[in-house]
């Protein structure tokens, strides 16, 4: 134990992400009340600007990386990585989120709170150290995420996302826990170092071991929406607002990924031999239920939901394949991932129209020829989904079958390929839809995209040419940080 | 220890964890799936206390304050969220809650 108990300034600026976030979501909420009705619609830009500082903080305190309060928490660059992946994220759902809030007549201060506070929580499963503050960083983040899904509370299909979501999320929380508790009492700790040291050098009971990874695995496993666990992603992307439905497939579950990665890789490392299947499995599953459901749905949230579980099954693969490069593609995929699904959530926010009455992909007949840019980016979000070259959607595959075969998952790159092919089919009747068709009643009667929406979709078009076209940048940071001491 | 051994507790954990699941899985009421959720956290700290006194450590113990503080915090999301259900639906059966699909 040091012998001060106030933290060092060092200490201070590697949690200063979370403490800018945690300033800016309080002061929103102190803030809205004292407000009048004009000046809390600025309360969107604070929320951005929140955002931002902690973006800058997370890259400030990547120049000082090591641990914090007590080996709690850690910067290394695997957590600096996923830090700026949610605050980004964050931002991107700020633009989107605005524009929609002011459309359904409910913007107020405790939607920026709670979103920065989520946030926080994901900052913290980044950087997470112990199994402790992986489930604190697990609750902060699901908390203010079951408040977020059910945040229009009029609309009979937000509460049933939220109450899905809390049920079901909590019920796999209980599971991670009980697993966190079986690990204290095998390797007398929960510091995700000491726990690996004890579980590869034998002194852990096995058995016990054994048990608290399956549960883990379970919680894990829900959090990512990772089959058999997927149930609860189609229901509640599906009745969540359009914003939130992006944030909720990009933030919590990239974060998700990086803790499940993070605990897997360290603490279980000593017995991975006999994780690794069930990781298997598990890919596989997810990739094919989430494929084969999404060819049969009408409703485009549905599909998305289908489809970011079929996703997450992709990312499973990296996982299985137990390597740096593994974890790296890992790294690389949900970066890609994020900015894809959030731009075809921004597009679908936009089409919905008031009370989202316009969710169906033959809502989007000859969206081409109305708005042949907003267009133009979903065809770029799509085609980046299905892992069409110079999209960042391609590589982000590549390097994930490349480090499935390296490690010598044969018949699982396959099966992901061939999931791939299926896949294809159901984005490209969307494109079919926005490009063949004759305009209906819901693309002529489509108003022009707001500023929010348009900085929301112009990011992630970017990103996603700039990794498919140069993706080493991202790719040589993600295999350098991938590793786990 | 003096007199009950640590198997016992975890064993009783592990009863109360497992009669969770089952209350989650199989009760309709939603108000009776969440309290079956809050006897899942508490068979858990059950777990990390009898852990805690084996290892003649404290942490176990902080442990389960963290666990309390996360359940209220949920406890009061969760109910707020059952209210909203119930003010549109004017049900608490579960399977009444099934306007998503196609």
């Amino acid at each position: 134990m040091p012998a001060s108990l106030w933290p060092s300034w060092a200490e201070m600026l590697r949690f200063l992400p979370e403490i800018i976030l945690t300033v800016a979501g309080t002061l929103i909420m102190m803030l809205e009340p004292v407000l009048g009705s004009r000046s809390r619609r600025g309360l969107g830009q604070f929320a951005l600007a929140g955002l931002s500082a902690a973006l800058a903080a997370a890259v400030v305190a990547d120049g000082s990386p090591g641990p914090a309060f007590s080996n709690m928490l850690v910067v290394d660059g695997f957590a600096t990585f996923f830090r700026v992946l949610v605050l980004a994220v964050g931002i991107l759902t700020v633009c989107s989120s605005y524009p929609y809030l002011n459309r359904e007549g409910a913007s107020s201060g405790e939607y920026w709170a709670l979103l920065l506070f989520s946030i926080t929580g994901q900052c913290v499963m980044a950087s997470a150290n112990e199994l402790i503050m992986v489930f604190i960083g697990i609750e902060i983040s699901s908390i203010s995420s079951y408040v977020l899904a059910g945040y229009l509370r009029d609309d009979k299909r937000a509460n049933e996302a939220a109450l899905k979501y809390f049920l079901l999320g909590s019920f796999a929380t209980a599971f991670l826990l009980y697993g966190i508790a079986l690990v204290y009492g095998a390797a007398k700790s929960t510091n995700l170092a000491v726990v690996r040291a004890a579980v590869e050098k034998g002194e852990a009971p096995l058995l016990l071991v054994g048990i608290a990874a399956a549960l883990m695995f379970v919680g894990f496993a829900f959090k990512v929406s990772g089959a058999p666990f997927q149930m609860w992603a189609p229901d509640v992307y599906q009745g969540a607002p359009a914003p939130v439905s992006a944030f909720l497939s990009a933030g919590p579950k990239a974060a998700a990924f990086a803790v499940f990665l993070r605990v897997f890789m360290t603490a279980f490392q000593g017995v991975s031999d006999r994780w690794a299947p069930v990781v298997w499995i598990s890919a596989l599953l997810s990739m094919s239920i989430g494929n084969f459901a999404a060819l049969r749905q009408s409703n485009l949230k549905r599909m998305l939901a289908y489809s970011s579980i079929a996703h997450a099954g992709y990312v499973l693969v990296a996982m299985a394949a137990r390597s740096q490069s593994g974890s790296a593609a890992v790294m690389f995929y949900l970066a890609a991932y994020a900015l894809m699904n959030m731009g075809a959530f921004a597009v679908v926010a936009h089409v919905a129209g008031k009370g989202e009455r316009y969710v169906e992909i033959q809502d989007l007949a000859g969206l081409a020829q109305r708005q042949p840019l907003t267009a133009a980016a979903l065809a770029v979000f799509l085609l980046s989904l299905i892992g069409v070259p110079l999209t960042g959607g391609f590589f982000g595959k590549f390097y994930i079958f490349k480090a499935a075969l390296e490690s010598r998952l044969i018949w699982l790159a396959v099966l992901g390929l061939l999931n791939s092919a299926v896949a294809a089919y159901y984005y490209l009747r969307i494109l079919v839809v926005m490009y063949m068709e004759e305009p209906g009643e819901v693309t002529n009667g489509l108003g022009p995209l707001p500023l929010g929406l348009k900085a929301a979709l112009a990011m992630p078009v970017v990103g996603l040419l700039v990794l498919g076209i140069f993706p080493s940048g991202l790719l040589d940071y993600a295999v350098k940080s991938a590793k786990f001491w | 220890m003096t007199g009950v051994p640590l198997s016992w507790y975890l064993i009783l954990s592990a009863l109360l964890f497992a009669l969770g699941v089952a209350g989650f899985l199989f009760r309709r009421n939603i108000i009776t799936v969440f309290m079956s959720i809050e006897l899942m956290l508490n068979a858990v700290n059950l777990s990390f206390v009898a852990f805690s006194y084996q290892l003649k450590q404290v942490n176990g113990h902080i442990f389960t304050f963290f666990v309390m503080v996360v359940a209220a915090a949920e406890a009061a999301v969760g109910l707020a969220i059952i209210l909203t259900v119930f003010k549109n639906r004017e049900t608490l059966n579960v399977d009444e809650v099934n306007s998503l699909k196609n």
